[in-house]
């Protein structure tokens, strides 16, 4: 049992990171502001949740699990309002202001 | 070599590689930017030492609060400034001096130990169920350096009389000139909305479980703070004029009982800031939700910066 919860961890961990480095890739190589948001963001949820979620099963009980759930949600509202944020004061003041 | 200790050196470079490039940096706002990130990583470094008082406080102050005060500094700058930012040479070169000197130093003492480490590690954690404490952490700030803990929660109130008083004659007493992006029904205000009962709970959490693990006072006020920022940022609460009774109360609320029970240990525990024996728990966490308190608005009124006008506009 041990070993598949590991298993489960180690799969989607990796998974996670997977889409923290093609967030990585996006944020370095996409041309303007917004598309580069746009690659943060989408990838940063998914790959904080895949990390949460691969992590679930070597939480301490029900609290430790229900704490890296709230901080994936956390990271999700801060992250998106974040982004409207940025967005918004791009389309106001141009990419350079 | 394992995973960890290649995570490690990763870290190492990176601390080292954004360290560099924030001083390196040609603008302002990207050392600030720098700073930030710089502090983040050392919060991960202290995780790695184990050391998550210290990780807890460096992601909240180091990175968060210092952050947004040199954001604020560098807006002003850029509102000030007239063509001429750079200063001369010579107070260039006696910057970069001092600045290696300080460097130099420390890497003397850190890269030299004495051969045994002086230390009051084992003596601390053998007392420390006396204090009814779980976090040897807390059991030094407020059992064996009590004094040092009052006095840096008295540094901030005095750091912030010197944003204050940075104000001139007419607007004394007056509204911080902290920037407000009021609009009805934007993004920010729901955030604002939303995120401020979280917040407080998470302040209210720290601050409670910092008697027996990581977490306590600052960080917990650090949080508070944010979230009273981020409320009047978005224009939903007012910024209130520095001479606002109940401001100054919560500011000196907390040192103010923690001086209190201080002085009250003189006669029921023999010395100043020593606790009657069996309360010291108890008291030691009233101590710590006052000044969770007199933090939160200690580090929110010294972002929000100095008075600048006397009427709501």
């Amino acid at each position: 049992m041990k070993l598949a919860f590991d298993i489960f961890t180690v799969f989607f961990v990796s998974a996670g990171a997977f889409f923290f480095l093609a967030g990585t890739v996006g944020l370095l190589r996409f041309p303007d502001s917004l598309t580069r948001l746009h690659a943060l963001t989408k990838v940063d949820n998914l790959g904080v949740g895949l990390v949460v979620l691969g992590l679930l099963p070597q939480a301490h009980g029900l609290f430790g699990a229900l704490k890296l759930v709230s901080i994936w949600l956390l990271v999700q509202l801060s992250g998106a309002i974040v982004t409207q944020l940025i967005a918004g004061a791009v389309r106001q003041r141009g990419p350079h202001g | 070599m394992t995973i960890l200790s290649v995570f490690d050196v990763g870290l190492v470079v990176l601390v080292l590689a954004i360290g560099v490039s924030t001083i390196a940096a040609r603008e302002a706002f990207a050392a600030v930017i720098g700073f930030v990130v710089y502090g983040l990583l050392l919060a991960i470094a202290w995780v790695r030492l184990s050391a998550v008082d210290v990780a807890l406080t460096e992601a909240a102050i180091g990175g968060g609060m210092t952050g947004m005060l040199m954001l604020g500094a560098v807006a002003r700058l850029r509102l000030a400034k007239g063509n001429d930012t750079r200063t001369s040479l010579p107070v260039r070169l006696a910057a970069g001096m001092l600045c290696a000197l300080v460097a130099a130093g420390l890497a003397i003492a850190v890269l030299s130990p004495p051969e045994v480490i002086p230390t009051l590690a084992p003596m601390v954690m053998e007392n420390l169920a006396q204090s009814g404490l779980g976090n040897p952490v807390a059991g030094v700030l407020f059992v064996y350096r009590a004094l040092d803990t009052l006095l840096e929660k008295v540094v901030l109130i005095l750091a912030l009389l010197g944003v204050w008083s940075l104000a001139p004659d007419s607007v004394w007493g007056g509204i911080p000139g902290l920037r407000v992006y009021a609009q009805p029904s934007s993004t920010l205000t729901f955030l604002a909305q939303l995120l401020p009962p979280v917040g407080i709970v998470v302040a209210i959490y720290m601050c409670w479980v910092g008697a027996k693990e990581p977490g306590g006072a600052f960080q917990g006020g650090t949080v508070l703070a944010a979230m009273w920022l981020l409320v009047m940022i978005a224009g939903l609460k007012n910024v209130p004029s520095i001479s606002q009774p109940w401001l100054r109360l919560l500011l000196v609320v907390g040192p103010v009982i923690f001086l209190a029970i201080g002085l009250a240990g003189m006669v029921l525990a023999d010395a100043f800031l020593a606790y009657p024996s069996g309360y010291a728990k108890a008291l030691i966490v009233a101590v710590e939700f006052a000044l969770t308190l007199s933090i939160g608005v200690a580090l929110g009124m010294l972002a929000a910066g100095p008075p600048e006008r006397v009427r709501q506009p």
